[in-house]
């Protein structure tokens, strides 16, 4: 006799489960629980919108209200990916606009989208609440309007850092009198000007808005009219906040923030005057997020603001910041969790700015909580590295810019390998790291045996020989993304290798030294696995096979070959390696 | 020269290959470590286990395969210099280029292994990049350092707002490392855009030589007599030849939005004000294109 809870009472249960990770194992238990757990999963996140076509996820999952999907690989945002490369969101609208009509959510990274697509959205899903576009591109101001004007219960539309062909700012006049439920809009990455009376009124007749994060646009003496009818504001991203000093702008300024007594987080600042920073100090206290990374303010004027901030919990800023006011950070804000400092002129020969290792080991001693770091410097060495990774072995995330590529330890001229060994082997829940300096095989044999917890590694300019990739495929046993460049790792580790790749979400490797021959290899032998040539010298088959690839793209797959490859992209699989050998 | 060292490396890879068990080189599909492992064992040599802490060497472990390796970088380093270009390397949109403005190496081995890269891989010497277009222009190398595409890894909503920064507080004179300027290049009737970086240029010459080894694939049709990419006829300046044969206009969008003929002003001040190109039909460019024909007799 079969003893089991009616499929109600498990629905009610699995309802309780979150994460993916949970639901997916709950689906493996029998096949009762595939079907209940199938039906009754809302949210969907898809790492790789080639790993699984539409048609595959709405066979399985029915009854999706949110969906989140990420397209190009990572180091497209440096430009790696060739244009038209793909990641096109259309199919996908496509197929969810007759499948799920009540959709709610879309959050995606990476992915062109067009105008099309956004009207699509618009149109197909009538209680649609919430669109992420995260560095997206393809589309226009055209699109956005389809949404303002469409989505009637419209909550969050966010386009953090997507490239939008900015044809005028009219679409913000395109939500109708008589749309109320906006509580987030992020335009911060727009360049035109919006209407500022209908953002006046949209921003007055939402009484949930949350986050609003302006475009460069937005001058500085609007501002106060805009917080004065938006007191609830949580998250705040001002304009273009330089002007001409005059006390009643700075007063209004003033007195507007002070009615806002629930904001958390602030950014844009772009221009930023330093003499109006100071009209923000009393809300200072209880800013826990801080992006200041487009401000071009000195030290003493970020040391001025930081300072009235003990309950920081993130700040990103630019090197102008320097050791001093890095040293200041570590003394005020003690609960301090992620720090990110951007690289004021990356390609300037010499520093401008006094921003050393030094720095980042005074924040890694004096801040107990930080475990996310994003450090763009121009010197490094084994001792200071050692010295975090013994400051901080909490550290999740450390991401480390030695803007020259290949720099050794400036006081011994030694490889950087001992210093980044002592970050994963101190810093035991390190989720994802990105080396850069001058490092040999070495480094890599001390993160294959000791990154345990490592998902995702970046890797530039470094290693000597296959030993380094071969010790991080048969080690980093959470390994999901790696990502290489520039880098003599070749044939010999990713063969060896090849059923690592299936455990992997992806694989990213350009300007190294892998064959064409070997990835025909690879990919006939790993069905389940798309091995992508990108190259745009031609045809790999007009050239020898042991002549390197330019860009070798690997991910596990149930959705087999791309069908829309542009054509500087080639799948490795059986039927290819037939023809083309 | 060339061709007879990278030839004796070769060969002298392949006495290796003999010395060492064969089986060691042979291309092979495992799971992470077992099989690896295996062979590995029935020869006595462990990837593994106390050869690896060996610290011979310098801390770097004696292993056949690294020294396999080591074998095959000398020939990938060698070969890096002063090798051809490729024709069909974009300086834009792909890896660094090592152009030299040689001659296409008709060395197969050499130029394939000259593609990828544009430095010397493995090098323990904190060598610097190199991007070859100073040396394609045969100009003085800028007084910033040569930039590697996609390094520092910025993203280019960043970048752009820098650039911005820094010519507004006029931080940067002289310098030619204010960083990238990618602009989308489109062209009427091709399937998908291109991305430029109009900074990797110097002249309008070169920006319509590369922009027509990018869109040949998509005239060549129309270009029947003289087709191929890579003969002479095509080589110089051929975007204006491209124009006459098959009524092309190239034109460019500013700062202001308005669509303008390229050519007509300063190449600085045409990569100043410069937001995206189009490679525009001629029959479109009404009023434009007899202009652009008179604009590119006269730049010839």
């Amino acid at each position: 006799m079969a003893y089991s809870f009616p499929e109600e009472v498990l629905e009610y249960v699995f309802a309780f489960l979150s994460s993916d990770k949970d639901r997916n194992a709950v689906s493996l238990v029998c096949k009762s629980w595939y079907e209940i757990e199938r039906w009754c999963r809302r949210r969907i996140f898809i790492g790789n919108c080639y790993a699984v076509s539409p048609q595959i996820v709405i066979r399985r999952f029915p009854e999706v209200s949110a969906v989140k999907i990420k397209g190009k690989p990572h180091f497209a945002d440096f430009n790696l990916v060739p244009e038209g490369w793909g990641a096109y969101l259309y199919p996908w609208i496509s197929a969810m606009a007759r499948s799920y009509p009540w959709l709610e959510e879309i959050k995606l990274k990476r992915m062109v989208v067009t105008d099309e697509s956004l009207e699509l959205i618009s149109k197909s899903f009538k209680n649609f609440k919430v669109l992420v576009l995260s560095s997206c591109e393809g589309f226009t101001t055209d699109g956005l309007a389809s949404i303002a004007a469409n989505c009637r219960n419209l909550r969050e539309l966010d386009l953090k850092e997507s490239e939008v062909e900015d044809l005028s700012g009219h679409w913000l006049s395109h939500f109708p009198d008589n749309f109320t439920s906006l509580v987030s809009l992020n335009m911060s990455c727009l360049g035109s000007e919006v209407s500022f009376s209908a953002l006046e009124r949209l921003v007055s007749r939402c009484p949930n808005l949350k986050t609003l994060r302006l475009n460069r646009a937005v001058p500085v003496e609007k501002l106060p009219s805009l917080l004065r009818r938006a007191p609830q504001l949580v998250e705040f991203g001002t304009g273009a906040y330089s002007a001409e000093i005059r006390t009643d702008i700075f007063s209004n300024l003033v007195e507007a923030f002070s009615g806002c007594k629930h904001l958390k987080s602030l950014s844009g600042f772009w221009d930023v005057v330093p003499a109006y920073l100071p009209a923000m100090y009393n809300v200072c206290s209880r800013i826990t997020s801080l992006n200041l990374s487009y401000a071009t303010v000195q030290s003493p004027d970020l040391v001025e603001l930081i300072s009235q901030c003990p309950n920081l919990k993130c700040l990103w800023v630019l090197d102008y910041i320097e050791d001093a006011g890095l040293k200041a950070l570590s003394s005020y804000c003690k609960d301090l969790q992620e720090l990110r400092v951007f690289p004021s002129d990356p390609y300037g020969a010499e520093p401008n700015v006094s921003l050393t290792e030094q720095g980042l080991v005074t924040v890694s001693a004096g801040c107990p909580k930080l475990q996310s770091v994003l450090y763009f410097c121009r010197q490094m060495s084994n001792a200071a590295l050692i010295a975090i990774a013994r400051n901080r072995p909490n550290l999740i995330r450390f991401r480390l810019c030695i803007i020259e590529p290949q720099a050794p330890d400036y006081l011994t001229l030694e490889p950087l390998d001992t210093g980044f060994g002592a970050i994963v082997e101190h810093c035991k829940q390190l989720r994802r790291l990105s080396l850069s300096g001058l490092l040999t095989d070495r480094v890599f044999e001390y993160i294959g045996t000791h990154a345990e917890k490592l998902e995702m590694l970046s890797i530039a300019f470094a290693g000597d020989s296959d030993l380094g990739l071969h010790y991080v495929l048969s080690g980093c046993e959470s390994l999901r993304k790696l990502e290489i460049r520039d880098c003599p790792f070749g044939d010999k580790a990713l063969l060896a290798n090849a059923a690592k790749l299936e455990t992997m979400r992806s694989l990213w490797m350009s300007s190294c030294s892998v064959s064409y021959g070997a990835c025909k290899l690879l990919g006939q032998k790993m069905p389940r696995l798309n091995v992508e040539v990108i190259d745009e010298r031609g045809p790999p088959d007009s050239r020898p096979e042991t002549c390197p690839v330019e860009k070798l793209y690997v991910y596990r797959t149930v959705a087999g070959p791309r069908v829309d490859k542009p054509d500087f992209v080639w799948t490795m699989d059986e039927d290819a390696a037939l023809r083309l050998s | 020269m060339e061709n007879s060292s990278s030839s004796s490396i070769v060969s002298t890879e392949s006495e290796k290959n003999s010395v060492l068990n064969l089986k060691e080189t042979e291309l092979r599909l495992g799971l992470p470590g077992s099989d690896f492992l295996e062979k590995k064992a029935g020869t006595g040599i462990s990837l593994f286990g106390k050869d690896l802490k060996d610290e011979g060497n310098n801390g770097f472990s004696q292993i056949p395969l690294k020294n396999l390796v080591s074998g095959a970088k000398r020939v990938f380093s060698d070969a890096i210099d002063g090798s051809g270009k490729w024709g069909f390397s974009m300086k834009g949109g792909s890896e660094v280029d090592l152009g030299n403005g040689g001659s296409e190496n008709n060395n197969t081995l050499q130029s394939c292994l000259a593609g990828p890269s544009g430095k010397e891989i493995g090098n323990p010497n904190p060598a610097k990049p190199v991007e070859d277009k100073n040396n394609e222009n045969n100009s003085t190398a800028p007084a910033s350092k040569a930039q590697v595409v996609g390094w520092p890894p910025i993203r280019s909503f960043r970048k752009n707002t820098l650039a911005t920064n820094l010519s507004k507080n006029n931080v940067v004179e002289g310098k030619s490392g204010l960083g990238c300027v990618y602009v989308k290049v489109s062209m009427d009737g091709a399937p998908y855009l291109r991305k430029i970086d109009l900074k990797t240029y110097c002249s309008y010459a070169e920006l319509s030589s590369a922009l027509e080894k990018m869109f040949s694939c998509f005239t060549i049709g129309q270009y029947a007599p003289h087709g191929l990419p890579g003969q002479e006829h095509l080589r110089e300046n051929c975007l204006k030849d491209l124009l006459h044969g098959s009524e092309y206009v190239l034109t460019y969008e500013d700062k202001d939005s308005d669509w303008m003929l390229v050519g007509d002003v300063p190449w600085e001040m045409f990569t100043d004000s410069c937001k995206r190109l189009r490679i525009m039909k001629g029959s479109d460019a009404t009023g434009l294109a007899p202009r652009a024909m008179q604009k590119c007799k006269s730049q010839s």
